[in-house]
């Protein structure tokens, strides 16, 4: 811990505080995906998960292979594509809203049977 | 490009032209010219085998053609036919053409009827033709998915359970049957599927031990094998007329020709060891499905527990093992074919009329409509062997190939499967004097009318094809005789 | 001889055009047909017969001349079916016999027959009759004769169920096929076994009584028998089966369902004949190397005999008592073979055999014409309906009083001279069976006089009121048309003069002529017997009187049973509805139903259990799976972890 904060003041990150932060993204992303019932609040999760891969990304190509490109590119990558998803997610639910005046997942059980 | 493979080609045809056709009168029109082609084809292909073999051309497959589609595996669309396969195809050839003419006025929704009914017919034609054992097999399983969805959609009464049924029982059998097709393809070292270069590499006996019994109680599925029939009688009482008629006439025959083609003649070590076993499950077949036809009130189920007895005696005369034995199966195939199609035809026509198959509830029909009455009798004549039919011709073969082993074992099972025969003719007689014999039943059958054209012609087609084996039987039987001789050498040694 | 080809192809022709044809021609057009086809073929055959018996003899023997031979069907090298035609004296005989009495019963069916619906289709029916039991007749090898064996069969049971819209027809149809054809399944057995041990079914070689064809058959034995013993036996029952010998003989008595012309053809004097003509046809190998069956033939003959007659006593229905007179006299037939040996005068009982089918043939086929005629006039079946009838249908009653002298065995009558024969066959085989012989000859004499009187004499008529009826209206009785009684007059002359005939001169059972002589002692014997047995009638049933009564009374329980036929029926009915509808296919059925298909339903439905068991975990909400997949994940990772 000690080192950390030695090196948060002097300025050099250490890769265990981004991955760290990354994991904690996920985790609530996960815990978020699993829990909420709102359509919403799991696209929000998704995303916040999506985001902790991207941070990934950006990290390990900093530090394992600083001065190559494929891991930044690798993460706009991904931001456009969870912006199409959430594109999609989002019309998809505003059209279930519009059906059935709901976003909980528990009321979806239409297709089931 | 292989005249054998024109089968496949009009009948790919017939469904292009089916997919474009607008009207009932366009697909009537192109099923009927399809089905005759095929009939001509047959016609000829019958003809220049018998001369290929009087001009002395004695390889075992005649008019052969080879392509590899999968070369990993080997896999060839490799064709031919010898004198057992053409009596196949002229055969299914003769159901194909009165299937269509019997399913005229098929309804609802004709287009699609005759497109699967089309793909029925390209498993089963490409089945007889393929002497590879890879094509073979999927031409199989080609002949059977159609099945699930025309008796599904067009059939009456239980439809969906019986082709559940239907499908299940026989996917099982085939099931088995690729499991022992690929144990023969890996035991001889993986280099062909071609059968007759299978036969020549020999699959070592203690493998046969397994794979035998699951090849041919794969292919023995589909041919009614005791106790594996039960999907016969409900299948067969709730499919649309033609589709009982493919599948009695032909389809079923499909079976005994693997049993025969694949499974005794890849493996006949172990099919000398195991016909015991196998012998006795079909001499149970044979005069249990007679007792159980005895029985019941249904036409369909009758003449279904018939094909149980019939079909059992083909299989019961490929394990007898000798040539006038496997002469008489073969025989039997085609002959019961002919029958059965006759049958479940006028079944179908005098249930479009009367709209029951219960025996109980007609009587008399011969006064009304006299013509399918005396096709009736006829068809029921040749079931029950009376010479100068085909049937007769088919079950004196079987009966005098499996006489000639001495030992009691087989003694008894013959004379038993002989008195089938006096139990044909019980429920044969029951039903004709019930139903087309007798008084009349019911008042409201006194307007029926007598078949239209487009009915009698497949009826007298049949008849004639009955008729014709039946009275002038030895030129098909010595076509039949020749090429299974080449095949039994393989058991005799 | 090559013309004889004709004999089977006109029929077959005259079947196949009439078949097809049916209603589309006037019944007319149809029975002229008919008759002509048959009239012809009567004179070729009666040509075939001369020349046959005029230039086929060399030194002094019959040959056997294979006129036609075509392979039909191989099985193998050895089996093959032919179809040909064999020219022997019995098969000559057998031909003049059919086409004789086909072509008369043609000709009287133009009258019998007359309005009646399908008159067409009958026409048809009986060409393909002649056309089967001909070649049945003529067959060169014993799988031909079972072929046509099989179509006589079938054309019996269309004649029989000719009315099919009468449920008695239909099952008195059905039960001839059936009966006969489990009888034809030993006849097949029989063949099989024959075939496996000689390597042949032809009759030629057959009949040869070359040792050597039948060395294997007669060195295996089986159970105590030889192979061959039991290949004959199994022979015999297939003609036991046609020919209705006891306990196969059920079938007969009901056929007579059928139109009485056809009763006349088929169950008098041609079809019921074959067992005969079947046992004679291999003869040689029946007395030469299995005597023990021949003798059975002939007990099985003379029981039948016997108690057919007893049966024949007591029927009311005329047509029944000439259905069991019929049976016992093939009886008296299948004695005269199996009292017969081989060769010369030690072979006179098969002479005398064929003697009689050929007498019989005609004088049955009368009296069932008879019949057929007072039946067409007071439209019943049953003696309480007739009596009296002599005075107005003159013709009938003289034709059927020779019929009766015929069968009676009155001299100078057919009947007599070759019943005469049998029973001195019957008597130097012992003289036990030529007893029981001759007493059935009395019986015989009495239960036809009996018949005879009833109808004829006795009580007047009374037009019948409550009967059958079964062609339209008319009171009065009145002779029959021309076409009728024509056949009656030609049939009852043939009667007169058949005995005559020096039947051994041309069928011996070694195709050596030889000269009959009348035993005297057995002739005035038989002769008193038969006398006996006409005066008892007379005495009891000339006059209506109360005396026949009285002795049904006396002999309350053996009266029952005989005119219960003695009860086989219901035997049968119980075996077959009972055992074998009842216990074998009721349960066949529900075992199908219930094991077999309930043990597939059960792998299908325990399958379906155990899918709706795991369908809770496929819920749908992805919550769920991606929380069982983490955990999943979790795990995986746990166990890597700490086990690697």
């Amino acid at each position: 811990m000690g080192d950390i904060l030695t090196n948060f003041f002097t300025g050099t990150v250490p890769i265990e505080a981004y991955l760290g932060l990354s994991l904690i993204m996920f985790f609530c992303g996960v815990y978020g995906f699993l829990t909420r019932k709102n359509m919403l609040m799991i696209l929000i999760s998704v995303e916040l998960m999506l985001n902790a891969a991207d941070i990934n990304f950006a990290v390990f190509n900093r530090y394992l292979y600083p001065g190559q490109l494929e891991g930044f590119y690798f993460s706009l990558f991904t931001i456009a594509i969870a912006a199409c998803e959430t594109a999609v997610a989002i019309a998809i639910i505003i059209n279930i809203y519009r059906n059935l005046k709901s976003v909980e997942v528990d009321n979806l059980n239409q297709m089931k049977e | 490009m292989n005249f054998l493979s024109l089968y496949i080609l009009i009948l790919v045809l017939m469904m292009m032209g089916l997919f474009l056709s607008k009207s009932r009168k366009q697909i009537q029109i192109i099923m009927i010219t399809g089905a005759s082609f095929l009939l001509l084809l047959s016609g000829a292909l019958t003809y220049l085998y018998l001369t290929e073999r009087a001009a002395g051309n004695t390889a075992e497959m005649l008019f052969r053609a080879d392509s590899v589609w999968y070369t990993p595996f080997n896999i060839h669309y490799s064709v031919g036919v010898d004198g057992i396969s053409v009596a196949m195809l002229m055969l299914s050839s003769i159901i194909v053409f009165t299937g269509v003419l019997v399913s005229w006025k098929i309804d609802p929704m004709p287009k699609e009827f005759f497109l699967w009914f089309c793909l029925l017919a390209i498993g089963v034609f490409g089945f007889f033709i393929s002497i590879d054992l890879f094509t073979m097999f999927m031409y199989y399983e080609v002949a059977l998915i159609p099945m699930y969805l025309l008796i599904g959609v067009w059939g009456t009464g239980k439809k969906e359970y019986s082709a559940m049924k239907l499908t299940l029982m026989l996917m099982g059998g085939s099931a088995l049957l690729l499991v022992g097709i690929l144990g023969i393809y890996f035991t001889t070292g993986g280099s062909t599927m071609n059968i007759l270069e299978l036969s020549k590499l020999k699959v070592p006996l203690e493998m046969q031990r397994y794979f035998f019994p699951l090849t041919f109680m794969g292919f023995g599925v589909l041919g009614a094998l005791f106790p594996f029939h039960t999907w016969s009688p409900d299948g067969h009482s709730s499919a649309p007329t033609a589709v009982s008629m493919l599948h009695a006439g032909v389809l079923m025959k499909l079976g005994g020709y693997g049993c025969f083609r694949v499974a005794m003649f890849l493996m006949p070590e172990a099919a000398h060891e195991m016909a015991w076993i196998f012998l006795i499950l079909t001499g149970i077949s044979v005069v249990y499905g007679a007792f159980g036809a005895i029985h019941q009130t249904d036409l369909k189920y009758i003449n279904a527990y018939s094909s149980v007895s019939h079909c059992g005696l083909v299989l019961f005369a490929l394990l007898m093992m000798n040539q006038t034995a496997t002469t008489g199966a073969i025989l039997q195939m085609v002959s019961h074919g002919l029958i059965t199609a006759l049958f479940f035809a006028l079944i179908g026509m005098i249930y479009g009329r009367t709209h029951t198959r219960d025996i109980r509830l007609m009587g008399g029909l011969m006064k009304v409509i006299p013509f399918l009455g005396v096709s009736y009798v006829i068809a029921g004549m040749a079931s029950l062997g009376l010479p100068g039919l085909s049937g007769f011709v088919a079950e004196m073969t079987v009966f005098v190939g499996s006489f000639q082993y001495a030992d009691t074992f087989h003694r008894i099972l013959t004379i038993g499967a002989c008195a089938s025969i006096v139990i044909t003719t019980v429920y044969i007689l029951r039903v004709v004097g019930k139903v087309i014999f007798g008084p009349m039943q019911d008042k409201h059958h006194e307007t029926l009318t007598d078949a239209v054209m487009y009915e009698r012609i497949p009826v007298i087609v049949l008849t004639a094809a009955i008729f014709g084996i039946g009275m002038f039987p030895g030129w098909i039987s010595s076509m039949i005789g020749d090429s299974v001789l080449p095949l039994i050498s393989q058991f005799i040694r | 001889m090559q013309y004889t080809l004709l004999i089977l192809a006109l029929p077959l022709l005259s079947f196949a055009v009439l078949g097809l044809v049916d209603a589309k021609w006037k019944p007319k057009v149809a029975g002229t047909i008919g008759t002509t086809i048959l009239g012809i073929i009567t004179i070729l055959s009666y040509f075939a017969a001369w020349q046959y018996f005029t230039q086929y003899k060399v030194d002094g023997v019959y040959q056997k001349v294979i006129a036609f031979d075509y392979e039909w069907l191989r099985f193998n090298d050895l089996l093959h079916i032919n179809l040909g035609i064999l020219l022997d004296p019995i098969s000559v005989m057998m031909m003049i016999v059919i086409t004789t009495v086909s072509f008369m019963v043609n000709l009287y069916s133009l009258g019998y027959m007359k309005g009646e619906k399908g008159f067409q289709r009958y026409y048809a029916f009986l060409s393909l009759f002649a056309f089967s039991m001909l070649g049945l007749v003529m067959a060169t090898n014993i799988f031909q004769m079972y072929i046509f064996w099989e179509l006589v069969g079938v054309s019996s049971y269309l004649l029989i169920g000719f009315y099919y819209t009468r449920p008695a027809a239909v099952a008195a149809a059905k039960k001839a096929f059936i009966v006969t054809r489990f009888a034809d399944l030993f006849f097949l057995i029989g063949i099989l076994l024959l075939s496996y041990f000689t390597k042949t079914f032809d009759f030629g070689i057959l009949t040869s009584s070359n040792a050597n064809v039948f060395a294997e058959a007669t060195s295996k034995t089986f159970m105590g028998f030889s192979m061959l013993s039991w290949a004959m036996a199994l022979i015999f029952i297939g003609g036991a089966g046609k020919s209705a010998m006891f306990p196969l003989h059920i079938w007969l008595p009901d056929a007579m369902e059928g139109p009485t012309p056809v009763s006349a053809l088929i169950h008098a004097a041609t079809m019921v004949v074959a067992g005969v003509f079947l046992v004679a046809r291999l003869f040689p190998v029946y007395v030469v190397f299995t005597p023990e069956v021949l003798h059975g033939i002939a007990y099985v003959g003379a029981f039948t005999a016997l108690f057919s007659a007893i049966i024949a006593c007591v029927q009311t229905d005329i047509k029944r008592v000439l259905a069991f007179s019929t049976i016992s006299q093939i009886g008296f037939m299948m004695v005269g073979l199996g009292v017969s040996g081989y060769g010369g005068h030690e072979g006179v009982g098969y002479m005398s055999s064929m003697f009689h089918l050929f007498t019989h043939a005609f004088f049955k086929s009368l009296l069932f014409l008879g019949a057929g005629s007072v039946i067409h006039a007071v439209h019943s079946n049953e003696m309480k309906d007739m009596g009296g009838l002599r005075k107005y249908m003159p013709i009938t009653n003289w034709t059927f009083l020779i019929a009766c002298l015929a069968i009676a065995g009155i001299p100078p009558f057919s009947g007599f001279f070759s019943k005469d024969e049998i029973l001195s066959a019957s008597y130097s085989f012992s003289p036990a069976m030529g007893g029981i012989m001759t007493f059935i000859a009395g019986l015989t004499a009495f239960y036809m006089f009996r018949l005879y009187y009833n109808i004829f004499w006795g009580k007047e008529f009374k037009p019948a009121t409550q009967s059958e009826n079964y062609h339209g209206h008319g009171n009065t009785p009145h002779e029959s048309p021309f076409s009728m009684s024509s056949a009656l007059v030609f049939l009852g002359a043939v009667t007169c003069v058949a005995g005559l005939i020096p039947f051994g001169h041309f069928i011996t059972s070694d195709g050596v002529p030889y000269d009959i002589h009348i035993n005297l002692t057995v002739a005035s014997v038989s002769i008193i017997v038969a006398l006996v047995g006409i005066i008892i009638a007379t005495y009891l049933y000339r006059k209506e009187n109360e005396i026949p009564e009285k002795l049904a009374k006396t002999f309350d329980g053996f009266y029952k049973a005989a005119s219960h036929r003695f009860y086989i029926d219901e035997v049968y009915l119980f075996s077959t509805k009972k055992i074998i509808f009842n216990n074998i296919a009721r349960p066949i059925a529900w075992f199908d139903r219930h094991v077999i298909d309930g043990t597939m339903n059960g792998i299908a439905s325990s399958t379906q259990w155990v899918a709706v068991k795991i369908k809770g975990f496929q819920s749908g909400q992805i919550q769920q799976y991606a929380y069982v997949f983490l955990l999943g994940t979790l795990l995986v990772a746990a166990l890597v972890i700490f086990l690697i």
